[in-house]
């Protein structure tokens, strides 16, 4: 019998996914009208609490775990809170930024049920507490105005908090990325993003002032002393993030203030400068770390390597492809022999058990997300709060990028959890917040044509 | 939704803005309050854009908006050119997952690392294996004890499931662990618990072509025929052989044995390629001189150049000769002299562009790499041994069908291949694999000429057993001598058959079975009969 219900259900979840997706894209559409446009939503909202359900009785009818349906009912509650607080008390709220991390949650809290109940049970506490604390930030971000005079403060924390970690965190399969503090062990580089694309766009709003030709930079200006001291700041966090073997995590903050300079600066020449300085930085870490050879090794030949460092990027192929365009089944695959699989690598259990269609689907929820993200930054008119939502939305990006670039082996691997979906309470807490500011910044876009 | 969509939308966007606040003004607070996302614009008008620049100087709080003059729609140029970026990433990524399901998951699925088959295992009846006609030639029991009807006639094409697989049973595992029977059957088999079948593995091996090839084997060695025209792989037989039935009991004795009876001789065994070698001496002959075709050569039975001397086979006299008479006649003293004066660079590039030296390009999991050693230090002596196919050069017998397979095929190689599709149960397709083209490794005027001097060996030379058919047989004998012993050698055929459209090559090692006219000519002719019997009967 439950052979039947998890054979059904594969097709029924990618069917249902499919048109979630789609509805994704529907609504960002020009020509949709705002009425077509809610519809869409609220059929999103619908295949949720489908896809919830019917993922949640896969999974029971596997297990017979009477806990799976308390747990089931807990999420239907917890989402149904969730997209109440945004849709009727912050009434300018995105609809389908609610929409996708709701989506996402409960992707995540089924796929983690799977793989182990405990920390399924975790990270639903984790995300329910997240919900609460943040439910306030859209608020401060559209009421408060000091958030441009605060960068030396943002570069500070970001700095020392880093810092705190190379001197006293644990190292976690070679990298310095946690704190332990007594049971609990959070990983501050998650939050410091944040602040780090708080302190780029506070250093970086006012340009450019004086120096606006394209592909000139003018040494003598204001805006090159202005860039200059940014770029040392953001310089002291890669290196420092480098020297606690977090590749992943310098690759983010690297790119973000990229991406954030050009933007602010306008000028595609930094965009080349930087670029050229990553390919011969990334020859130089590649060169020096031993570490970063393994991984470039077991990227270009995993099946070669399968004794030592290929072996958890061949198990994440062999997942991916047994699992098929349509998957084996919740609960019918074999995920958990995917090292750390609940965290950098929950892609290839999903790929495998709900099916490469329904992965596919996912990347594009991530893509319509980014989209979003986008669609804000352009829209808003005061450039402080462009730059916000742009480095927001690159973090966003990169981030998804590095993670399912590496389990398929796209690039190599960095160790990166997948933003909403992968365990976590850091990530997960982080991804939280920076969605909530990203509302904030919608809400407050909306309440000043309302004026 | 495209790319340019959505950039537009934006834009207009902005500019609904400056409209909408400006109707505020007049009408007050309006429909507006209602607060959705987009907003969706009838028209866009140039002219609001001095309201636009009032509204952006209003709209200043906290935050100075630095330059009030320039639009938002000129400051979003760099938010689309990252947002671009972000697209081309993901549609990168996207088609590379894509790719990856489509053509390289097969290697991960079945990699013996791959525990998930171990599971799917559990839930089924292992499917069969049969020849292309249908001929079982593997099957399991409900209780999923394995059987090989043929025992040790397919111990290597076929292989073992037990202790590790190998063969079509490594090759199609993860095919025979699925099942595509009708699915009211496997809902009714879940629900009864019991166990589906799982497909069936139709091979591209002709039962009545490996039977005559296996009965004439009277050494230990290899037989291998090809389709040239589409790489399917019709004969693999390999002695020393055992019985797959028994493996698992055997399995210490047969591992440990010093005859190596698991290793395919077929696919990994290294052999010195004796006269057969002379096919890619001559090409390169050919290829380095434009006028070989009338260059003569003077045969006294034997040469010495450095104290070293190479004879004819049993000291045989060939007397003043053409090129195509020396090939004909598998003349060592000629195609020593030839190999004195061949450009080692040219050589080492011609037998690698014939697959020297590299993995054979196969869709089997184990073949061995064929060797060939020259270089510009190489001594006279060794150029000698090595253009008659003696010296360091060893192949594989497949290696030598492939080889056969591309000049019956005017240079052009398939892809030798195994499986041919995958059926239920009952026999109804669920895939097929198809032939593919790895590359023209001759060109067709050296296919031509080449056969030109296959045909010779068979009308006038060292394989007229081959003769007096109604096929047109053509081919290349070979005595390789292995060690010392003199006496001792190989039993080389590699060569192939035409009648009509239908082709056939083959390649016959016989270990130490003396001459190859003597030994493995026979064996070919054999199959050859049969091939063509076989197709005359199914025309009937």
């Amino acid at each position: 019998m439950a052979h039947i219900v998890v054979y059904v259900s594969r097709f029924i979840l990618v069917f249902l996914f499919a048109i979630y997706t789609y509805d994704c894209f529907a609504a960002l559409r020009r020509s949709v009208g705002r009425e077509r446009q809610k519809r869409l939503y609220h059929r999103q909202v619908f295949i949720m609490y489908i896809i919830l359900i019917d993922l949640n009785l896969c999974i029971f009818v596997s297990t017979n775990n009477m806990m799976i349906i308390l747990f089931m009912l807990a999420q239907m509650l917890f989402f149904g809170i969730c997209m109440l607080i945004y849709k009727k008390v912050y009434k300018h709220a995105s609809y389908a930024l609610i929409n996708n991390m709701c989506m996402l949650m409960t992707i995540s809290f089924a796929i983690l049920a799977r793989l182990d109940m405990g920390n399924a049970i975790k990270q639903f506490v984790i995300a329910a507490i997240g919900m609460v604390a943040t439910c306030f930030i859209p608020a401060l971000i559209s009421k408060l105005k000091m958030w441009n005079r605060l960068k030396w403060l943002y570069a500070i924390i970001g700095i020392l908090g880093l810092l705190l970690v190379l001197v006293i965190g644990s190292r976690v399969y070679g990298a310095k990325i946690n704190i332990n503090l007594g049971p609990i062990a959070i990983q501050p580089s998650e939050f410091i993003k944040i602040i780090f694309v708080f302190f780029v766009a506070a250093m970086l709003y006012v340009l450019p002032e004086d120096d606006l030709s394209k592909m000139k930079i003018d040494f003598k200006s204001s805006d090159f002393r202005k860039v200059l001291i940014a770029t040392l700041v953001a310089g002291a966090h890669v290196l420092i993030l480098v020297a606690s073997k977090d590749l992943g995590g310098a690759t983010i903050f690297l790119f973000t203030y990229i991406v954030m300079l050009y933007v602010a600066t306008r000028k595609p020449l930094y965009l080349i400068i930087s670029f050229l300085g990553m390919a011969v930085g990334g020859v130089l870490i590649y060169l020096l770390f031993n570490h970063v050879k393994v991984r470039v090794a077991a990227w270009l030949d995993p099946l070669g390597t399968i004794q030592d460092q290929g072996y958890q990027v061949s198990q994440s192929l062999f997942a991916i492809g047994t699992g098929g365009w349509f998957g084996s089944g919740l609960c019918q695959g074999m995920p958990d022999k995917i090292p750390v699989v609940s965290q950098d690598f929950i892609f290839a259990a999903i790929s495998e058990e709900l099916g490469a269609v329904f992965a596919l689907c996912l990347i594009f929820v991530c893509i319509s997300c980014i989209f979003m993200f986008f669609n804000i930054a352009m829209e808003i008119r005061d450039q402080f709060y462009k730059l916000i939502a742009l480095g927001l939305g690159t973090l966003y990006g990169i981030q998804v990028f590095i993670t399912l670039g590496g389990v398929t082996k796209f690039i190599p691997s960095t160790g990166v959890t997948l933003p909403l979906v992968s365990y976590g309470g850091s990530s997960l807490l982080s991804t939280i917040i920076l969605f909530a500011i990203i509302q904030g910044l919608y809400c407050r876009q909306f309440e000043r044509e309302d004026v | 939704m495209s790319k340019k969509d959505f950039n537009v939308e934006v834009i207009d966007l902005n500019t609904d803005k400056s409209k909408k606040g400006r109707k505020k003004k007049i009408n007050g607070p309006s429909s507006k309050k209602k607060g959705d996302k987009k907003i969706n614009v009838e028209k866009v008008d140039i002219k609001k854009k001095k309201n636009n620049r009032k509204r952006n100087r209003r709209d200043e709080d906290s935050v100075n908006d630095i330059e009030p003059n320039i639009s938002n729609k000129s400051r979003n140029v760099q938010f689309a050119v990252v947002m671009y970026f972000f697209l081309a990433l993901f549609i990168a990524l996207c088609i590379y997952f894509c790719y990856f399901l489509a053509f390289k998951s097969d290697d991960f699925i079945n990699s013996p690392y791959n525990a998930r088959l171990e599971k799917l295992a559990e839930n089924i009846i292992r499917g069969d294996i049969v020849d292309k006609n249908g001929v079982v030639l593997a099957s399991s029991s409900s209780d999923n004890v394995r059987s090989y009807p043929y025992s040790n006639m397919y111990a290597h094409a076929i292989g073992y499931d037990s202790n590790g697989m190998s063969g079509v049973e490594l090759d199609g595992n993860f095919y025979m662990l699925r099942s595509h029977a009708f699915f009211l059957e496997r809902i009714k088999n879940d629900l009864m618990n019991v166990k589906n079948k799982g497909d069936t593995v139709v091979t591209t091996l002709d039962h009545n072509l490996q039977e005559v090839a296996y009965d004439n084997m009277e050494y230990d060695g290899a037989v291998v025929a090809i389709e040239p025209k589409t790489g399917k792989i019709l004969v693999m037989t390999a002695k020393p052989d055992f019985n797959p039935n028994t493996v698992s009991d055997n399995y210490k004795k047969l591992s440990q044995g010093e005859t190596s009876v698991l290793l395919n001789r077929a696919t990994q065994g290294l052999y010195a390629p004796g006269s057969t070698f002379k096919i890619l001496t001559a090409l390169e002959y050919l290829q380095e001189n434009p006028n070989a075709a009338q260059s003569t050569f003077d045969c006294k039975g034997k040469l010495t150049v450095d104290n070293y001397t190479i004879r004819c086979y049993h000291g045989e006299v060939h007397g003043h000769q053409t090129f195509m008479e020396a090939f004909g006649n598998s003349c060592n003293i000629a195609f020593s002299e030839i190999g004195l004066g061949l450009n080692k660079n040219g050589f080492t590039q011609m037998c690698n562009q014939l697959l020297f030296n590299k993995k054979l390009p196969t869709r089997l999991s184990n073949t061995s790499t064929s060797q060939f050693k020259i270089d510009d230090s190489t001594k006279d002596t060794l150029m000698m041994q090595t253009a008659i196919g003696q010296g360091e050069t060893l192949v594989t017998p497949i290696h030598m069908c492939m080889i056969a397979s591309a000049i019956c095929n005017d240079g052009k190689l398939m892809e030798p291949y195994i499986l041919d599709s995958v059926t239920n149960y009952k026999g109804i397709n669920v895939k097929t694999f198809n032939s593919k083209t790895i590359d023209s490794i001759l060109t067709q005027a050296q296919a031509d000429q080449i056969e030109e001097y296959m045909r010779y060996v068979v009308t006038d030379g060292t394989a007229t057993g081959l003769n007096g058919s109604n096929y047109t047989a053509y081919g290349k004998t070979g005595t390789a001598e292995f060690n010392d012993n003199k006496d001792e050698a190989h039993s080389w055929f590699v060569g192939y058959a035409k009648k009509d459209d239908k082709e056939i090559a083959i390649a016959v090692l016989q270990e130490k079975g003396g001459s190859g006219s003597k030994t493995a000519v026979p064996i070919a002719r054999a199959v050859f009969d049969k091939y063509f019997s076989e197709i005359d009967k199914s025309k009937e």
